[in-house]
Protein backbone atom coordinates (compact mmCIF):
# COMPACT_ATOMS: atom_id res chain seq x y z
CA UNK A 1 0.00 0.00 0.00
CA UNK A 2 1.45 3.19 -0.72
CA UNK A 3 0.34 6.30 1.47
CA UNK A 4 0.40 9.15 -0.14
CA UNK A 5 2.42 12.03 1.32
CA UNK A 6 -0.02 14.63 2.51
CA UNK A 7 2.72 16.85 3.73
CA UNK A 8 4.61 17.13 0.60
CA UNK A 9 1.23 17.56 -1.44
CA UNK A 10 0.48 20.41 0.72
CA UNK A 11 4.27 21.95 0.91
CA UNK A 12 4.41 21.57 -2.91
CA UNK A 13 1.29 23.15 -3.42
CA UNK A 14 2.78 26.79 -3.03
CA UNK A 15 5.73 26.40 -5.44
CA UNK A 16 3.33 24.74 -7.83
CA UNK A 17 0.71 27.62 -7.81
CA UNK A 18 3.44 30.35 -7.75
CA UNK A 19 4.64 28.18 -11.02
CA UNK A 20 1.40 28.49 -12.63
CA UNK A 21 0.45 32.28 -11.71
CA UNK A 22 4.03 33.34 -12.62
CA UNK A 23 4.77 31.15 -15.67
CA UNK A 24 1.41 29.47 -16.92
CA UNK A 25 -1.19 31.56 -16.72
CA UNK A 26 0.63 34.70 -18.05
CA UNK A 27 2.45 32.82 -20.58
CA UNK A 28 -1.08 31.81 -21.82
CA UNK A 29 -2.52 35.36 -21.68
CA UNK A 30 0.63 36.82 -23.88
CA UNK A 31 0.47 34.28 -26.49
CA UNK A 32 -3.33 34.28 -26.58
CA UNK A 33 -3.21 38.47 -27.02
CA UNK A 34 -0.54 38.24 -29.49
CA UNK A 35 -2.07 35.26 -31.80
CA UNK A 36 -5.22 36.59 -31.51
CA UNK A 37 -3.93 39.37 -33.57
CA UNK A 38 -2.24 37.80 -35.41
CA UNK A 39 -4.72 35.10 -36.20
CA UNK A 40 -7.14 38.49 -37.27
CA UNK A 41 -4.46 39.53 -39.78
CA UNK A 42 -4.33 36.13 -41.58
CA UNK A 43 -8.08 35.68 -41.23
CA UNK A 44 -8.34 38.49 -43.20
CA UNK A 45 -5.34 38.09 -45.67
CA UNK A 46 -6.92 34.69 -46.38
CA UNK A 47 -10.02 36.86 -47.55
CA UNK A 48 -8.28 38.99 -49.29
CA UNK A 49 -9.04 39.36 -53.20
CA UNK A 50 -5.02 40.12 -53.14
CA UNK A 51 -3.99 36.72 -54.36
CA UNK A 52 -0.23 36.68 -52.93
CA UNK A 53 -1.67 37.78 -49.63
CA UNK A 54 -4.44 34.65 -48.87
CA UNK A 55 -1.29 32.19 -50.55
CA UNK A 56 1.12 34.00 -47.83
CA UNK A 57 -2.08 33.47 -45.34
CA UNK A 58 -2.30 29.70 -46.53
CA UNK A 59 0.99 29.19 -46.30
CA UNK A 60 1.68 30.34 -42.95
CA UNK A 61 -1.15 28.11 -41.62
CA UNK A 62 -0.45 25.09 -42.77
CA UNK A 63 3.36 25.30 -41.77
CA UNK A 64 1.77 25.76 -38.64
CA UNK A 65 -0.98 23.33 -38.23
CA UNK A 66 1.19 20.91 -40.02
CA UNK A 67 4.42 20.37 -37.91
CA UNK A 68 4.37 19.63 -33.70
CA UNK A 69 4.13 22.45 -31.57
CA UNK A 70 7.26 20.81 -29.66
CA UNK A 71 9.64 21.21 -32.83
CA UNK A 72 7.92 24.71 -33.31
CA UNK A 73 9.61 25.69 -29.83
CA UNK A 74 12.78 23.62 -30.16
CA UNK A 75 13.33 25.48 -33.61
CA UNK A 76 13.04 28.98 -32.01
CA UNK A 77 14.85 28.50 -28.72
CA UNK A 78 17.84 25.83 -29.83
CA UNK A 79 18.07 25.73 -33.63
CA UNK A 80 18.14 29.86 -33.71
CA UNK A 81 21.01 30.30 -32.23
CA UNK A 82 23.11 28.33 -34.97
CA UNK A 83 22.26 31.08 -37.11
CA UNK A 84 23.18 34.16 -34.17
CA UNK A 85 19.59 34.44 -33.28
CA UNK A 86 19.69 34.00 -29.62
CA UNK A 87 16.45 34.37 -27.81
CA UNK A 88 15.63 34.02 -23.82
CA UNK A 89 13.32 31.37 -22.81
CA UNK A 90 10.64 33.36 -22.05
CA UNK A 91 10.08 35.39 -25.35
CA UNK A 92 10.94 32.62 -26.93
CA UNK A 93 8.45 30.72 -25.35
CA UNK A 94 5.64 33.31 -26.19
CA UNK A 95 7.11 33.47 -30.09
CA UNK A 96 6.71 30.10 -30.43
CA UNK A 97 3.02 29.99 -28.94
CA UNK A 98 1.69 33.29 -30.68
CA UNK A 99 2.62 31.86 -33.83
CA UNK A 100 1.21 28.54 -33.08
CA UNK A 101 -2.08 30.14 -31.61
CA UNK A 102 -2.26 32.23 -34.66
CA UNK A 103 -1.95 29.50 -37.16
CA UNK A 104 -5.12 27.55 -35.09
CA UNK A 105 -7.11 30.60 -34.61
CA UNK A 106 -6.86 32.30 -37.90
CA UNK A 107 -8.93 29.44 -39.68
CA UNK A 108 -11.39 30.22 -36.53
CA UNK A 109 -11.85 33.70 -36.91
CA UNK A 110 -12.29 33.40 -41.11
CA UNK A 111 -15.07 30.77 -40.57
CA UNK A 112 -16.71 32.90 -38.25
CA UNK A 113 -16.70 35.86 -40.59
CA UNK A 114 -17.57 34.03 -43.50
CA UNK A 115 -20.58 32.78 -41.31
CA UNK A 116 -22.12 35.75 -41.17
CA UNK A 117 -24.21 36.68 -43.78
CA UNK A 118 -23.66 38.42 -47.10
CA UNK A 119 -27.34 40.84 -45.97
CA UNK A 120 -25.28 41.90 -43.19
CA UNK A 121 -22.43 43.44 -45.64
CA UNK A 122 -24.90 44.80 -47.74
CA UNK A 123 -26.94 46.22 -44.88
CA UNK A 124 -23.67 47.84 -43.52
CA UNK A 125 -22.63 49.15 -47.17
CA UNK A 126 -26.68 50.67 -47.52
CA UNK A 127 -26.23 52.76 -44.45
CA UNK A 128 -23.02 54.27 -46.17
CA UNK A 129 -19.99 52.37 -44.32
CA UNK A 130 -16.72 51.59 -45.95
CA UNK A 131 -15.56 48.47 -45.99
CA UNK A 132 -13.15 48.84 -42.75
CA UNK A 133 -16.11 50.20 -41.04
CA UNK A 134 -18.62 47.36 -41.86
CA UNK A 135 -16.18 44.85 -40.67
CA UNK A 136 -15.37 46.16 -37.64
CA UNK A 137 -18.83 47.36 -36.40
CA UNK A 138 -21.04 44.95 -37.69
CA UNK A 139 -19.36 41.79 -39.21
CA UNK A 140 -16.56 41.31 -36.15
CA UNK A 141 -18.97 41.95 -33.29
CA UNK A 142 -21.20 38.87 -34.93
CA UNK A 143 -18.19 36.83 -35.80
CA UNK A 144 -17.09 37.09 -31.90
CA UNK A 145 -19.59 35.75 -30.98
CA UNK A 146 -19.62 32.26 -33.15
CA UNK A 147 -16.13 31.69 -32.49
CA UNK A 148 -16.02 31.87 -28.65
CA UNK A 149 -16.48 27.80 -28.61
CA UNK A 150 -13.83 27.11 -30.62
CA UNK A 151 -11.59 29.96 -29.38
CA UNK A 152 -11.86 28.71 -26.05
CA UNK A 153 -10.88 25.60 -26.91
CA UNK A 154 -8.00 26.75 -28.68
CA UNK A 155 -6.69 28.99 -25.30
CA UNK A 156 -7.38 25.60 -22.91
CA UNK A 157 -5.52 23.74 -25.57
CA UNK A 158 -3.09 26.53 -24.97
CA UNK A 159 -2.70 26.86 -21.16
CA UNK A 160 -2.40 22.72 -21.25
CA UNK A 161 0.34 23.29 -24.26
CA UNK A 162 2.75 25.73 -21.85
CA UNK A 163 4.13 22.86 -20.35
CA UNK A 164 6.33 22.39 -22.80
CA UNK A 165 7.82 25.37 -22.12
CA UNK A 166 9.42 23.53 -18.95
CA UNK A 167 11.50 21.90 -21.58
CA UNK A 168 13.44 25.32 -22.75
CA UNK A 169 13.49 26.36 -18.92
CA UNK A 170 11.09 28.61 -18.29
CA UNK A 171 9.61 28.59 -14.88
CA UNK A 172 6.44 27.29 -14.69
CA UNK A 173 3.39 24.96 -13.00
CA UNK A 174 5.19 21.51 -14.80
CA UNK A 175 9.15 22.65 -13.94
CA UNK A 176 8.19 23.39 -10.57
CA UNK A 177 6.73 19.58 -10.13
CA UNK A 178 9.52 18.40 -12.34
CA UNK A 179 11.74 19.73 -9.89
CA UNK A 180 10.38 18.59 -6.62
CA UNK A 181 9.30 15.56 -7.81
CA UNK A 182 13.38 14.75 -9.06
CA UNK A 183 14.70 15.97 -5.41
CA UNK A 184 11.86 14.24 -3.42
CA UNK A 185 11.20 10.84 -5.55
CA UNK A 186 7.72 11.05 -5.08
CA UNK A 187 6.94 11.49 -8.78
CA UNK A 188 3.33 10.34 -8.75
CA UNK A 189 2.15 12.76 -6.14
CA UNK A 190 3.76 15.67 -7.54
CA UNK A 191 2.67 14.94 -11.69
CA UNK A 192 -0.55 14.72 -10.58
CA UNK A 193 -0.80 17.43 -7.96
CA UNK A 194 -0.23 19.30 -10.91
CA UNK A 195 -2.44 17.58 -13.61
CA UNK A 196 -4.84 18.80 -10.81
CA UNK A 197 -3.87 22.34 -11.15
CA UNK A 198 -3.92 22.01 -14.50
CA UNK A 199 -7.36 20.63 -14.37
CA UNK A 200 -8.86 23.68 -11.83
CA UNK A 201 -8.00 26.14 -14.04
CA UNK A 202 -9.35 24.92 -17.18
CA UNK A 203 -12.72 24.14 -14.98
CA UNK A 204 -12.48 28.00 -14.36
CA UNK A 205 -11.68 28.50 -17.73
CA UNK A 206 -14.74 26.44 -19.17
CA UNK A 207 -16.70 28.68 -16.50
CA UNK A 208 -15.79 31.91 -18.11
CA UNK A 209 -16.80 30.62 -21.34
CA UNK A 210 -19.94 29.61 -20.32
CA UNK A 211 -20.64 33.22 -19.05
CA UNK A 212 -19.09 35.24 -22.36
CA UNK A 213 -21.16 32.98 -24.67
CA UNK A 214 -24.41 34.01 -22.39
CA UNK A 215 -23.54 37.36 -22.95
CA UNK A 216 -22.80 37.69 -26.30
CA UNK A 217 -25.93 35.63 -26.93
CA UNK A 218 -28.52 38.12 -25.59
CA UNK A 219 -29.03 39.47 -28.97
CA UNK A 220 -30.04 35.79 -30.65
CA UNK A 221 -33.46 33.74 -30.27
CA UNK A 222 -32.84 31.02 -28.13
CA UNK B 1 -44.86 41.91 -82.13
CA UNK B 2 -42.78 44.50 -82.41
CA UNK B 3 -41.62 46.64 -79.00
CA UNK B 4 -43.12 49.70 -78.25
CA UNK B 5 -41.41 52.60 -78.68
CA UNK B 6 -39.53 53.76 -75.85
CA UNK B 7 -37.67 57.18 -76.33
CA UNK B 8 -35.75 57.94 -73.65
CA UNK B 9 -36.98 54.71 -71.02
CA UNK B 10 -39.22 54.28 -68.06
CA UNK B 11 -40.71 57.07 -66.49
CA UNK B 12 -39.72 60.03 -69.64
CA UNK B 13 -43.96 60.17 -70.76
CA UNK B 14 -44.81 61.45 -67.29
CA UNK B 15 -42.20 63.17 -65.14
CA UNK B 16 -41.23 66.84 -66.07
CA UNK B 17 -37.65 67.13 -67.49
CA UNK B 18 -35.86 66.89 -65.06
CA UNK B 19 -36.18 63.36 -62.93
CA UNK B 20 -34.61 62.49 -59.87
CA UNK B 21 -32.98 59.52 -61.09
CA UNK B 22 -31.79 58.84 -64.50
CA UNK B 23 -30.99 55.23 -65.90
CA UNK B 24 -29.47 54.90 -69.29
CA UNK B 25 -28.07 51.32 -70.82
CA UNK B 26 -27.70 49.51 -67.60
CA UNK B 27 -25.54 46.36 -68.64
CA UNK B 28 -24.75 43.49 -66.06
CA UNK B 29 -23.39 40.40 -66.41
CA UNK B 30 -22.58 37.04 -64.06
CA UNK B 31 -19.58 35.67 -65.65
CA UNK B 32 -21.36 34.43 -68.99
CA UNK B 33 -24.61 34.99 -67.72
CA UNK B 34 -25.99 38.67 -69.26
CA UNK B 35 -28.33 39.31 -66.29
CA UNK B 36 -29.47 42.96 -67.19
CA UNK B 37 -29.44 43.62 -71.65
CA UNK B 38 -29.75 47.83 -71.64
CA UNK B 39 -32.05 48.82 -69.28
CA UNK B 40 -33.28 52.72 -69.49
CA UNK B 41 -35.48 54.03 -66.44
CA UNK B 42 -36.06 57.16 -65.01
CA UNK B 43 -38.16 58.45 -61.54
CA UNK B 44 -38.99 62.16 -61.07
CA UNK B 45 -39.48 63.36 -57.50
CA UNK B 46 -41.99 62.09 -55.60
CA UNK B 47 -42.81 59.47 -58.19
CA UNK B 48 -43.17 55.81 -57.49
CA UNK B 49 -41.70 53.33 -60.06
CA UNK B 50 -42.65 49.41 -59.38
CA UNK B 51 -40.75 46.90 -61.38
CA UNK B 52 -42.56 43.15 -62.14
CA UNK B 53 -41.43 40.96 -63.86
CA UNK B 54 -40.87 36.75 -63.04
CA UNK B 55 -37.98 35.74 -60.82
CA UNK B 56 -34.55 36.06 -62.39
CA UNK B 57 -35.76 38.35 -64.89
CA UNK B 58 -33.20 41.18 -63.61
CA UNK B 59 -35.56 43.26 -61.53
CA UNK B 60 -33.57 42.91 -58.40
CA UNK B 61 -30.64 43.40 -59.92
CA UNK B 62 -31.50 46.81 -61.10
CA UNK B 63 -32.71 47.81 -57.78
CA UNK B 64 -29.29 46.47 -56.57
CA UNK B 65 -27.49 48.43 -59.19
CA UNK B 66 -28.99 51.57 -58.31
CA UNK B 67 -27.77 51.31 -54.51
CA UNK B 68 -24.08 50.18 -55.95
CA UNK B 69 -24.82 46.61 -54.50
CA UNK B 70 -24.02 45.47 -57.66
CA UNK B 71 -21.58 46.55 -60.39
CA UNK B 72 -22.49 47.43 -63.68
CA UNK B 73 -21.07 46.08 -66.45
CA UNK B 74 -22.25 49.45 -68.19
CA UNK B 75 -24.29 52.32 -68.70
CA UNK B 76 -25.01 55.16 -66.61
CA UNK B 77 -26.80 55.94 -63.64
CA UNK B 78 -27.79 59.72 -62.61
CA UNK B 79 -29.29 61.43 -59.66
CA UNK B 80 -30.25 64.66 -59.28
CA UNK B 81 -28.95 67.66 -57.52
CA UNK B 82 -31.00 67.44 -54.25
CA UNK B 83 -33.55 70.67 -54.55
CA UNK B 84 -33.03 72.69 -51.20
CA UNK B 85 -36.73 72.74 -50.77
CA UNK B 86 -36.58 68.66 -49.88
CA UNK B 87 -34.02 69.83 -46.93
CA UNK B 88 -36.49 71.33 -45.26
CA UNK B 89 -38.94 68.49 -45.30
CA UNK B 90 -36.43 66.48 -44.01
CA UNK B 91 -35.55 64.48 -46.80
CA UNK B 92 -32.28 64.82 -48.87
CA UNK B 93 -28.80 64.60 -47.15
CA UNK B 94 -28.51 67.71 -46.01
CA UNK B 95 -25.57 69.32 -47.78
CA UNK B 96 -24.93 66.86 -50.22
CA UNK B 97 -26.46 68.74 -53.20
CA UNK B 98 -24.71 68.00 -55.81
CA UNK B 99 -25.77 65.94 -58.85
CA UNK B 100 -24.44 62.37 -59.53
CA UNK B 101 -23.26 60.90 -62.06
CA UNK B 102 -21.46 57.65 -62.66
CA UNK B 103 -20.83 56.21 -66.40
CA UNK B 104 -20.24 52.56 -65.46
CA UNK B 105 -18.11 51.73 -68.80
CA UNK B 106 -15.26 53.49 -67.40
CA UNK B 107 -13.88 52.44 -64.22
CA UNK B 108 -15.72 53.35 -61.50
CA UNK B 109 -13.85 54.44 -58.44
CA UNK B 110 -15.16 53.78 -54.95
CA UNK B 111 -16.13 57.29 -54.29
CA UNK B 112 -18.36 57.11 -56.95
CA UNK B 113 -20.07 54.16 -55.65
CA UNK B 114 -20.22 55.83 -51.97
CA UNK B 115 -21.64 58.77 -53.72
CA UNK B 116 -24.60 56.70 -55.34
CA UNK B 117 -25.17 55.22 -52.74
CA UNK B 118 -25.45 58.16 -50.26
CA UNK B 119 -28.64 59.55 -52.00
CA UNK B 120 -30.66 56.51 -51.97
CA UNK B 121 -31.50 54.00 -49.15
CA UNK B 122 -32.76 49.97 -49.73
CA UNK B 123 -35.21 47.93 -48.06
CA UNK B 124 -34.02 44.67 -47.89
CA UNK B 125 -36.74 41.54 -48.60
CA UNK B 126 -34.97 39.60 -45.54
CA UNK B 127 -34.50 42.58 -43.55
CA UNK B 128 -31.13 42.45 -42.66
CA UNK B 129 -30.99 44.55 -39.56
CA UNK B 130 -28.08 43.86 -37.27
CA UNK B 131 -29.11 41.37 -35.26
CA UNK B 132 -26.08 42.49 -32.22
CA UNK B 133 -27.62 46.38 -32.21
CA UNK B 134 -31.38 47.28 -30.54
CA UNK B 135 -34.30 48.38 -32.84
CA UNK B 136 -32.86 52.09 -32.00
CA UNK B 137 -29.13 51.12 -32.60
CA UNK B 138 -30.39 49.94 -36.17
CA UNK B 139 -31.90 53.08 -37.24
CA UNK B 140 -28.95 55.79 -35.78
CA UNK B 141 -25.88 53.50 -36.67
CA UNK B 142 -25.98 55.17 -40.18
CA UNK B 143 -26.79 59.02 -39.34
CA UNK B 144 -24.36 59.36 -36.61
CA UNK B 145 -21.69 56.69 -37.36
CA UNK B 146 -21.48 57.09 -41.49
CA UNK B 147 -22.67 60.70 -41.60
CA UNK B 148 -21.38 62.21 -38.30
CA UNK B 149 -24.89 63.71 -37.49
CA UNK B 150 -25.22 64.89 -33.88
CA UNK B 151 -26.27 61.74 -31.64
CA UNK B 152 -29.30 64.03 -29.68
CA UNK B 153 -30.41 65.21 -33.27
CA UNK B 154 -30.89 62.09 -34.56
CA UNK B 155 -31.97 59.66 -31.44
CA UNK B 156 -35.10 62.29 -31.88
CA UNK B 157 -35.63 62.09 -35.29
CA UNK B 158 -35.55 58.23 -34.74
CA UNK B 159 -37.81 58.26 -32.03
CA UNK B 160 -40.19 60.04 -33.80
CA UNK B 161 -39.79 57.93 -36.90
CA UNK B 162 -40.47 54.79 -34.42
CA UNK B 163 -43.34 56.20 -33.03
CA UNK B 164 -44.73 56.40 -36.44
CA UNK B 165 -44.68 53.03 -37.14
CA UNK B 166 -45.64 51.81 -33.94
CA UNK B 167 -42.36 50.82 -32.49
CA UNK B 168 -41.20 53.01 -29.68
CA UNK B 169 -41.90 50.60 -27.38
CA UNK B 170 -39.34 48.10 -28.72
CA UNK B 171 -36.64 50.44 -28.96
CA UNK B 172 -34.13 48.57 -26.90
CA UNK B 173 -35.75 45.18 -28.20
CA UNK B 174 -33.18 42.75 -30.28
CA UNK B 175 -34.36 42.31 -33.64
CA UNK B 176 -35.04 38.85 -32.95
CA UNK B 177 -37.90 39.94 -30.20
CA UNK B 178 -39.73 41.18 -33.16
CA UNK B 179 -41.82 39.82 -35.72
CA UNK B 180 -41.37 40.00 -39.67
CA UNK B 181 -43.51 42.56 -40.33
CA UNK B 182 -42.38 44.85 -36.88
CA UNK B 183 -38.84 43.73 -38.28
CA UNK B 184 -39.22 45.37 -41.99
CA UNK B 185 -40.90 48.38 -40.38
CA UNK B 186 -37.74 49.04 -38.72
CA UNK B 187 -35.94 48.11 -42.11
CA UNK B 188 -37.61 51.11 -43.38
CA UNK B 189 -37.33 53.21 -40.57
CA UNK B 190 -33.57 52.73 -40.76
CA UNK B 191 -33.77 53.57 -44.49
CA UNK B 192 -35.99 56.58 -43.52
CA UNK B 193 -33.07 57.97 -41.21
CA UNK B 194 -30.10 58.15 -44.01
CA UNK B 195 -32.69 61.25 -45.22
CA UNK B 196 -32.17 59.49 -48.17
CA UNK B 197 -33.34 61.33 -52.05
CA UNK B 198 -34.77 57.89 -53.34
CA UNK B 199 -35.93 54.81 -51.20
CA UNK B 200 -35.25 51.37 -52.86
CA UNK B 201 -37.80 48.41 -51.61
CA UNK B 202 -36.68 45.27 -52.72
CA UNK B 203 -40.06 42.87 -52.40
CA UNK B 204 -40.34 44.09 -49.16
CA UNK B 205 -43.04 41.78 -48.32
CA UNK B 206 -42.16 38.51 -50.04
CA UNK B 207 -40.75 37.71 -46.81
CA UNK B 208 -43.90 37.91 -44.20
CA UNK B 209 -46.35 35.82 -43.07
CA UNK B 210 -49.70 36.57 -45.47
CA UNK B 211 -51.33 38.44 -41.58
CA UNK B 212 -48.37 40.61 -41.40
CA UNK B 213 -48.08 41.90 -45.31
CA UNK B 214 -50.81 44.90 -44.85
CA UNK B 215 -49.26 46.67 -41.77
CA UNK B 216 -45.78 47.10 -43.94
CA UNK B 217 -47.81 47.90 -47.51
CA UNK B 218 -49.81 50.53 -45.81
CA UNK B 219 -46.78 52.10 -44.78
CA UNK B 220 -45.03 52.22 -47.89
CA UNK B 221 -48.25 53.87 -49.46
CA UNK B 222 -47.88 56.53 -46.79
CA UNK B 223 -44.23 56.98 -47.58
CA UNK B 224 -45.66 57.19 -51.24
CA UNK B 225 -48.50 59.48 -50.42
CA UNK B 226 -46.37 62.18 -48.64
CA UNK B 227 -43.72 62.39 -51.77
CA UNK B 228 -41.23 60.25 -51.40
CA UNK B 229 -39.39 59.16 -54.61
CA UNK B 230 -39.17 55.09 -54.75
CA UNK B 231 -38.45 52.47 -56.75
CA UNK B 232 -40.24 49.05 -55.43
CA UNK B 233 -39.77 45.57 -56.57
CA UNK B 234 -43.07 43.52 -55.97
CA UNK B 235 -44.85 40.56 -56.84
CA UNK B 236 -47.83 42.22 -55.07
CA UNK B 237 -49.59 43.74 -58.62
CA UNK B 238 -52.82 45.30 -56.41
CA UNK B 239 -49.87 47.11 -53.96
CA UNK B 240 -48.35 48.20 -57.31
CA UNK B 241 -51.47 49.42 -58.67
CA UNK B 242 -52.70 51.40 -55.61
CA UNK B 243 -49.39 52.40 -54.71
CA UNK B 244 -47.03 53.29 -58.16
CA UNK B 245 -47.45 56.25 -60.80
CA UNK B 246 -45.87 53.69 -62.75
CA UNK B 247 -45.09 49.83 -63.53
CA UNK B 248 -42.31 48.73 -65.91
CA UNK B 249 -42.57 44.71 -66.57
CA UNK B 250 -39.03 43.21 -66.22
CA UNK B 251 -38.29 40.12 -68.51
CA UNK B 252 -35.05 38.76 -69.42
CA UNK B 253 -32.52 41.27 -68.57
CA UNK B 254 -34.97 43.82 -70.11
CA UNK B 255 -37.78 46.52 -69.97
CA UNK B 256 -40.26 44.71 -71.94
CA UNK B 257 -42.90 47.75 -71.34
CA UNK B 258 -44.13 50.02 -69.17
CA UNK B 259 -46.74 52.91 -68.39
CA UNK B 260 -49.61 53.59 -66.50
CA UNK B 261 -50.10 51.16 -63.69
CA UNK B 262 -53.85 50.01 -64.44
CA UNK B 263 -53.24 50.64 -68.14
CA UNK B 264 -50.44 47.72 -68.01
CA UNK B 265 -51.86 45.75 -65.61
CA UNK B 266 -55.24 45.67 -67.62
CA UNK B 267 -53.90 46.23 -71.28
CA UNK B 268 -50.70 44.88 -71.32
CA UNK B 269 -49.37 45.43 -74.85
CA UNK B 270 -46.83 42.72 -75.05
CA UNK B 271 -47.24 39.02 -75.38
CA UNK B 272 -44.59 38.21 -72.52
CA UNK B 273 -46.44 40.92 -70.34
CA UNK B 274 -49.80 39.57 -71.01
CA UNK B 275 -48.53 35.67 -70.48
CA UNK B 276 -46.82 36.69 -67.32
CA UNK B 277 -49.78 38.78 -65.89
CA UNK B 278 -51.88 35.70 -66.49
CA UNK B 279 -49.80 33.34 -64.43
CA UNK B 280 -49.55 35.53 -61.77
CA UNK B 281 -53.81 35.78 -61.90
CA UNK B 282 -54.75 32.24 -62.93
CA UNK B 283 -52.20 30.26 -60.82
CA UNK B 284 -54.09 27.03 -61.26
Amino acid sequence: MIQPDWELFVNSLWPLLDGAVRGTIPLALASFAIGLVLALVLALMRLSSKRALAAIARGYISIVRGTPLLVQLFVIFYGLPSIGVLIDPWPSAIVAFSVNVGGYAAEVIRAAILSVPKGQWEAAYMIGMSRNRALTRIILPQAARVSVPPLSNTFISLVKDTSLASLILVTELFREAQQIAAFSQKFMLLYLEAALIYWVICLILSTGQGFLEKRLDRYVAR
Amino acid sequence: MSPVDLPAGVGSGRTDAAPLLRVRGLKKSFGSNRVLESVDLAVGPGRVLALIGPSGSGKTTILRCLNGLELPDGGTIEVAAAASADADTGQGRGSTSTAVVVDFAAKTSPKQLAALRDRSAMVFQLYNLFPHKTVLQNVIEGPVVVQRRPLAEVTAEALALLERVGLTNKRDSYPFELSGGQQQRVGIVRALALRPQLLLFDEPTSALDPELVGDVLRLIKELADEGWSMVIVTHELEFAREVAHEIAFVDGGTIVEHGDPKQLLRHPQQERTRQFLYRLLNPF
